[in-house]
């Protein structure tokens, strides 16, 4: 670094001071409401922090009491986990075998091409044949359809992703092994994967991801507890009658917290994920 | 083994995608393009073949004009307000300062926040009685009395480019951080031994390093801009007054709200076309920068 004089080391002080700011300042925010009682959240002047710490809410939404605003919070977060976990693992499944071929493949390398432009299509244009399909097979309202659907974003885009993971790893290691009569599976089992295993794990984490930030098919396909995901009870408590902005603010923090805590932990292996593809919007 | 054998066993080896890829993309694709010509209602009737008549309707409709218009603003502005502030930041973090990691792993906070929840808590933020925006505003003096942020025509467009510029702008200083961190320290050294100024030094030493990445950050931000749904359909629905009923809401309405299955499919498409020719676009463009740089 160049040197500098004082008052540009000032300035970039202040600067840097005000962008940690503007990030942390909504998400500070979002967790004091969830902390505030009632009467210091809609009080005015506003308190900006409470007189009254109430964490009571997080006890109401995880709950599980019969009929209480708990038990269909907590239906959904076991929800969200189950449909994104599924589809996690169906698209990883159906990734590897593709992506490795693609990679070691260069005439069929094109497809993978094919595979990335439906990445760009918007869930709008696939929405009511597959709306019509679901209520077709029964699989409205369930959560293996909607992973099923999950499939159309997650499979291209953990192809995508394992396709760039595999082509780092040298080919040598695995005709070497070809050359010792290994067959195909052995190869992929014992030699690629176990390479490959970082690749695969932050594929699986974005994937998973994705799937937990989904809403709008979730919207479509869900109306009740036996499959509504997090994201889908979250916009209804926003958008419905509920008067306690604490109650829906501590909705919010637990449907954020592990999504979080992936960024901050796993800020590795995501950033060079999101700077090799930019992915996510 | 033969090049023959082995692109057979590279097709086979996909085959699970591929079967996968048509049950849930290319099926549904190719049967919005057939109910797109059809009076098809969501439920029940089947619908019968009228041409492009759907198509007629929607593009000549005032819906589907003001939902483009809006569209194209929201996509345009919380765009290039993000890519802006992102490359802001960026050569921000790239500088020395006390708690510079800190920061920078700070960054991921907005990107990993689920979209549904930004939107909320935007939400609350803005919230005419009780929002944190009003009291701010309202306790250092800059606005006189509490105002409906998403409630009125006026302001609930910009309210909703804001949030989604908050949300998305830290994954595009990310993007341009890594590409700063390659940018040879050498060179910037050399530059201003040239006596090159700070712009000069960024216009001809930085940017170059910066293009490529940015390029493909912009188109991907521009197509999920396109696409909006989420963050709109949670803070106003496309309300106040449809002034923010972007083509999404405006698909979503009349194909789900109304079951008008047909038109519904003819708009999607509409939308597809669209996202398809600037993606095109985009494709030529960044072509054109990985030639130049």
């Amino acid at each position: 670094m160049e040197r500098r004089s004082l008052t540009a080391a000032i300035f970039v002080h202040i600067a840097a001071l005000l962008l940690a700011i503007i990030i942390l300042a909504p998400v500070v925010w979002l967790f004091i409401m969830s902390i505030s009682s009632t009467p210091d959240l809609i009080a005015k002047p506003l308190h900006w922090w409470p007189e009254t710490v109430d964490l009571s809410r997080y006890g109401v939404l995880l709950s599980s009491a019969a009929n209480s605003a708990g038990e269909a919070f907590v239906a959904s977060l076991f929800n969200s986990l189950k449909v994104a976990g599924m589809a996690t693992v169906a698209a990883i499944a159906v990734a590897i075998p593709s992506a490795w071929a693609v990679s070691r493949t260069p005439s069929v390398g094109w497809s993978l091409y094919a595979v990335i432009a439906t990445y760009m299509l918007p869930p709008v244009a696939l929405a009511v044949p597959l709306y019509m399909a679901l209520a077709w097979f029964g699989l409205l309202n369930n959560v293996f359809g909607l992973a099923l659907v999950y499939l159309t974003i997650l499979a291209p885009f953990t192809t995508w992703l394992l396709k760039s993971g595999f082509d780092s790893i040298p080919r040598e290691i695995e005709s070497a092994a070809v050359m010792d009569g290994a067959r195909l599976d052995q190869i992929l089992r014992l030699i690629t994967l176990p390479l490959a295993a970082p690749v695969v794990a932050t594929a699986a984490l974005f994937a998973f991801l994705l799937a937990w930030d989904e809403f709008f098919y979730a919207l479509l396909f869900t109306s009740d507890q036996r499959a509504k995901t997090l994201t889908v009870a979250i916009a209804d408590l926003a958008g419905g009658r509920v008067s306690d902005y604490g109650l829906i603010a501590t909705a919010g923090v637990l449907a954020a917290l592990p999504p979080l805590l992936i960024g901050l932990f796993m800020q590795r292996a995501l950033i060079s994920g999101l700077t090799s593809g930019g992915v996510k919007g | 083994m033969t090049s023959n054998w082995i692109t057979t066993r590279a097709w086979l080896l996909m085959l699970p995608l591929l079967v996968v890829m048509i049950a849930v993309i290319g099926w549904p694709l190719v049967d919005t393009i057939r109910l797109s010509f059809t009076d098809a209602k969501l439920v029940g009737t089947q619908g019968s073949f009228v041409g492009l008549d759907n198509y007629v309707k929607v593009i000549s409709g005032s819906g589907f004009q003001r939902s483009l218009v809006t569209t194209f603003w929201f996509a345009v502005l919380s765009v290039s307000a993000e890519m802006v502030i992102g490359v802001l930041a960026a050569l921000l973090l790239n500088q020395k300062f006390y708690g510079r990691s800190v920061l920078r792993a700070l960054m991921i906070l907005p990107w990993a926040l689920p979209t549904v929840v930004n939107a909320t808590l935007w939400r609350l933020i803005y919230n005419p009685e009780y929002g944190a925006l009003n009291a701010l505003l309202v306790q250092v003096g800059m606005l006189d009395s509490y105002r409906s942020w998403l409630g009125e025509p006026g302001t609930a467009l910009a309210s909703l480019i804001l949030a989604d510029c908050w949300k998305n702008f830290p994954l595009v200083a990310l993007i341009a951080l890594a590409a700063l961190q390659a940018v040879p320290r050498d060179i910037t050294a050399a530059s201003m031994v040239d006596g090159a100024g700070v712009w000069s030094r960024f216009r001809f030493v930085t940017l170059p390093y910066l293009a490529g990445p940015l390029v493909v950050a912009l188109v991907l931000r521009t197509i999920e801009a396109f696409k909006v749904f989420d963050i709109i359909w949670v803070m106003t629905r496309g309300g106040p007054a449809n002034s923010t009923r972007t083509l999404s809401i405006l698909v979503y309405q009349e194909a789900f709200s109304f079951q008008r299955a047909g038109s519904g499919a003819s708009l999607a498409l509409i939308v597809t076309l669209l996202v398809t020719v600037l993606a095109v676009a985009y494709t030529a463009l960044i072509r054109k920068t990985a030639g130049t740089s």
